[in-house]
């Protein structure tokens, strides 16, 4: 039965992964004193996570809540960041010029990390919100530049020469072609971006002490609740996955047609 | 003075190591209303020439003149149907054809825009297909709108860059006869100029037939006038006197410059590259 053993080895072993995973935890977890144990982590847990939206003070809320807030941060730079990058990529693809003048400073401005964006934030805006927003948009926004830019270059000469035959207009050219045929490649960088942005949460939210997941992980490891530390660590893994596996359907429908 | 005057056009392509001289000193004028073929064989530059007639490629030296002016890029009126149909995969059919007159016409009201696009999908037989999108299309008929989007525009010149290359030989058949009937169904002939590597192709579509030597450095050979009446069927084509002799004129012309002493290096593969159909000799009495 080829197919039934197929079925099961596709729930079977990625739930065995996550077991063993576990019990890796475990044993850790007896050897290293301050390390809870899976059990413990739940049950000091639990109130969060059964109550996802109380509100019990500034930082002491539900995940489901904590989570919202760092969504809600992490949506904002990342919009900030796909707004400046689609268009940037798309110039820069079009212009050889451009691209050759910019793509070192890209190169460049790319490996720097979010705790280094995050004090300039801070330095120009003088708020943690704007700060935050900065850094994420920042750092998140490279990919959808290099890919918006890469998939302008992929365009068949075909495609040029029916623009050229059709004597279309710059803007006709640029709305129903250059758009239409990059956009599965601006995808490519939206969801590549918008991994990068939840990564940047974190840090962003530890440096300016705002609620949200990131910032409850810091207090909770300053309040000495360690088990709050794995609790944040599981949820921000649990949401990067599903919004990875959000805009990879966006994007496999958008091949589709 | 003729409509399409190419004069004396040379062309070479610079690669990193070399330069590939494509064409040659060629020379061609094509009448108002006038079908011309060029038949040569793969790679003998027949596609660049054809470019740079259109205006997509710029000529190395020499010049091309349509009605009378320098081709410096794509002048109005004119349509180009490519090989591999270059239709635009996010766009219907009918917003393939429509693109086309939109661009062509802008002051048009819509409606007027769109009643072209349906009519000219409808006389190439695609009214049933018109919300379809290249992919959920055959060959044949992707090509089919790509002549509808060409004729749409009512250009005074159309180019074929081999236009039915990529299809079976039925479909081929079928849609050479169609473009046959079309062009002599429009109210004033099109000057066309195609380029296919079919002799047959070439005896039933054109008035002249003008043969490309073999490139690199291709030139062209001496033309051909077809002067059998229109539209023609395949099936005439194999008894006409008049076909027989000017497809022997085309062939002994293509074979004469695949032996000429340039190249020494006459391969009997050179010929399969050439779409021939054999016909059987009938001796005369």
């Amino acid at each position: 039965m080829p197919t039934s053993a197929r079925e099961v080895g596709r729930l079977f072993l990625p739930l065995s992964g996550i077991v063993l995973i576990g019990l890796i935890w475990l044993v850790a977890s007896q050897s290293v004193p301050d390390l809870p144990s899976p059990v413990q982590t739940w049950n000091e847990s639990k109130a969060y996570v059964l109550q996802p939206f109380d509100k019990r003070g500034e930082m002491d809320q539900g995940i489901g809540r904590l989570a919202y807030y760092s969504l809600v941060r992490v949506s904002k730079g990342f919009l900030l960041g796909i707004a400046l990058a689609t268009p940037l990529g798309l110039l820069l693809g079009v212009s050889p010029t451009l691209h050759r003048m910019f793509d070192p400073v890209i190169q460049i401005l790319r490996p720097i990390s979010p705790l280094a964006w995050l004090p300039l934030g801070l330095v120009v805006f003088r708020k943690s919100e704007p700060a935050a927003m900065f850094a994420i948009a920042v750092c998140s926004m490279w990919p959808t530049v290099i890919n918006s830019a890469a998939g302008v270059r992929a365009i068949p000469q075909d495609y040029w020469n029916v623009a050229k035959v059709l004597r279309l207009s710059r803007f006709t050219t640029f709305t129903k072609i250059v758009v239409p045929a990059t956009l599965p490649y601006i995808f490519t960088g939206y969801r590549l971006s918008l991994g990068i942005a939840w990564l940047v949460i974190v840090a962003s939210e530890m440096l300016t002490g705002t609620p949200g997941i990131g910032g409850f992980l810091w207090q909770e490891y300053n309040s000495l609740i360690y088990a709050h530390i794995l609790l944040a660590i599981v949820t921000i893994g649990l949401i990067g996955f599903a919004l990875d596996r959000l805009m990879g359907l966006a994007e496999s429908r958008l091949r589709a047609t | 003075m003729a409509f399409i005057e190419v004069s004396s056009v040379s062309k070479a392509f610079t690669t990193d190591r070399s330069v590939r001289c494509v064409l040659e000193g060629v020379t061609l004028s094509v009448d108002q209303g006038e079908f011309v073929s060029i038949v040569g064989f793969m790679g003998c530059g027949k596609s660049t020439l054809l470019s740079i007639m259109a205006g997509l490629t710029l000529p190395d030296a020499g010049e091309v003149r349509l009605d009378g002016e320098i081709v410096r890029g794509v002048r109005p009126k004119t349509a180009i149907v490519f090989q591999n149909y270059s239709l635009l995969p996010w766009l219907t059919a009918l917003e393939n054809v429509h693109l086309a007159i939109a661009s062509a016409w802008p002051m048009w009201p819509r409606e007027r825009q769109a009643s072209q696009a349906t009519r000219y999908l409808g006389k190439v037989g695609l009214a049933h297909a018109a919300h379809r999108r290249p992919s959920q299309l055959s060959g044949g008929m992707r090509q089919r709108v790509a002549i509808a989007r060409a004729l749409a525009t009512e250009p005074d010149v159309l180019f074929l860059d081999d236009p039915f290359g990529a299809l079976d030989a039925l479909t081929r058949a079928n849609l050479q006869q169609e473009l046959g009937q079309l062009c002599s169904a429009e109210e004033r002939p099109v000057t066309t100029v195609m380029i296919t590597n079919s002799v047959e192709e070439a005896l039933l579509l054109s008035d002249r037939i003008v043969p490309m030597t073999r490139g690199p450095r291709a030139t062209l050979g001496r033309p051909v006038a077809v002067a059998i009446a229109k539209p023609r069927t395949l099936a005439q084509l194999v008894h006409d006197q008049d076909a027989m002799r000017s497809r022997a004129h085309v062939v002994e012309s293509l074979t004469v410059s695949v032996r000429r002493p340039r190249r020494p290096q006459f391969t009997p593969k050179a010929l399969d590259d050439l779409a021939l159909s054999v016909v059987p000799h009938r001796s005369e009495a």
